[in-house]
């Protein structure tokens, strides 16, 4: 396997869903390639780093979002019932 | 040496009001259908929160977020009666807001982008990496708050050309599966793995002048 097919197998691996045979040629080149395991490592961290960015404090859910946009809303969904 | 095959991410979930369980969400359901205009403005003000980040985060923009959250509402409302509580309520509702958002998202004006295939590893004739990599240093050991560091993510994420931003938010942000995806966004499940994977490789490029423990 090389490089540029070890990249290609990357979202598989890390998802579960490589075939055995797949796997076993994919790590095999994990033992001998030192650059793909350096690489393999900053594709995980770029997965939950990505999955992480958005819950900072000012990303967290509020608890209510402002009044005046509660009540567009209501007002734009008129009352029940409602007609497609 | 690295191993893993499994799911990964340890992200903690955004923290959200209390969620209404099944038998509550099926009250509330019904007694909108009855035409009860309080419980209208209940289910209004119990998801809207919620809603509201999931645009946020697909959008970029508060302005942007905040019509595709009411067009969304009234996209939901009219379609109530149809729903079939084959799923719960609180997910029909995230589906919504995602559709009324990639729609928000079609209508804008086009930036320029990018190439992706900048961002992309390249290979010299054997099938070698053209560039050496070193692994990134643990989050704690850069020379950046924790903060700062998902700043620099939530804006590498930004630079990604749209059709690969998309493609990852959907799918490791707000978590949906690949089919559901594809069905979102018009095209097959191949074409969403594909841009998955091209999106988490600009990303980490992106990514690794910060992060690299040589810096």
């Amino acid at each position: 396997m090389t490089c540029r097919e070890f990249a290609e197998f990357l979202s598989d691996y890390v998802e579960g869903r490589l075939a055995p045979a797949v796997l076993v040629e994919f790590e095999r080149h994990l033992a001998e390639c030192p650059n793909c395991v350096s690489y393999l490592q900053n594709y995980q961290e770029t997965i939950a780093l990505g999955r992480a960015a958005f819950t900072e404090l000012d990303a967290v859910v509020p608890r209510e979002v402002p009044d005046d946009l509660v009540r567009a809303i209501l007002q734009a969904i008129g009352r029940p019932p409602f007609s497609r | 040496m690295t191993k893993t095959s499994g799911p990964i991410g340890t992200a903690e979930a955004p923290q959200a009001p209390a969620a209404l369980d099944p038998l509550d969400e099926l009250t509330l359901l019904a007694a909108i259908r009855r035409g009860d205009q309080a419980a209208c403005e209940r289910l209004v003000q119990l998801y809207s929160p919620r809603l509201m980040s999931v645009a946020r985060r697909l959008l970029g923009n508060e302005e942007d977020a905040r019509d595709a959250l009411q067009d969304a509402f009234i996209s939901a409302f009219r379609g109530i009666a149809a729903f079939n509580g084959q799923s719960r309520l609180s997910t029909w509702l995230h589906r919504i807001v995602i559709n009324s958002a990639l729609m928000k998202l079609r209508s804008r004006r086009r930036r320029p982008e990018q190439s992706i295939e900048t961002l992309l590893p390249t290979f010299l004739e054997t099938g070698q990496h053209s560039e050496h990599f070193v692994e990134w240093l643990a989050t704690g050991e850069v020379a950046m708050h924790q903060g700062q560091v998902k700043r620099l993510v939530r804006e590498s994420i930004d630079r990604l050309p749209e059709i690969y931003r998309t493609v990852l938010l959907l799918r490791d942000i707000e978590e949906l599966d690949t089919q559901e995806t594809a069905q979102l966004l018009g095209v097959t499940p191949v074409t969403v793995k594909v841009r998955l994977h091209r999106a988490r490789q600009a990303l980490r490029t992106l990514l690794d002048a910060h992060l690299r423990g040589d810096s």
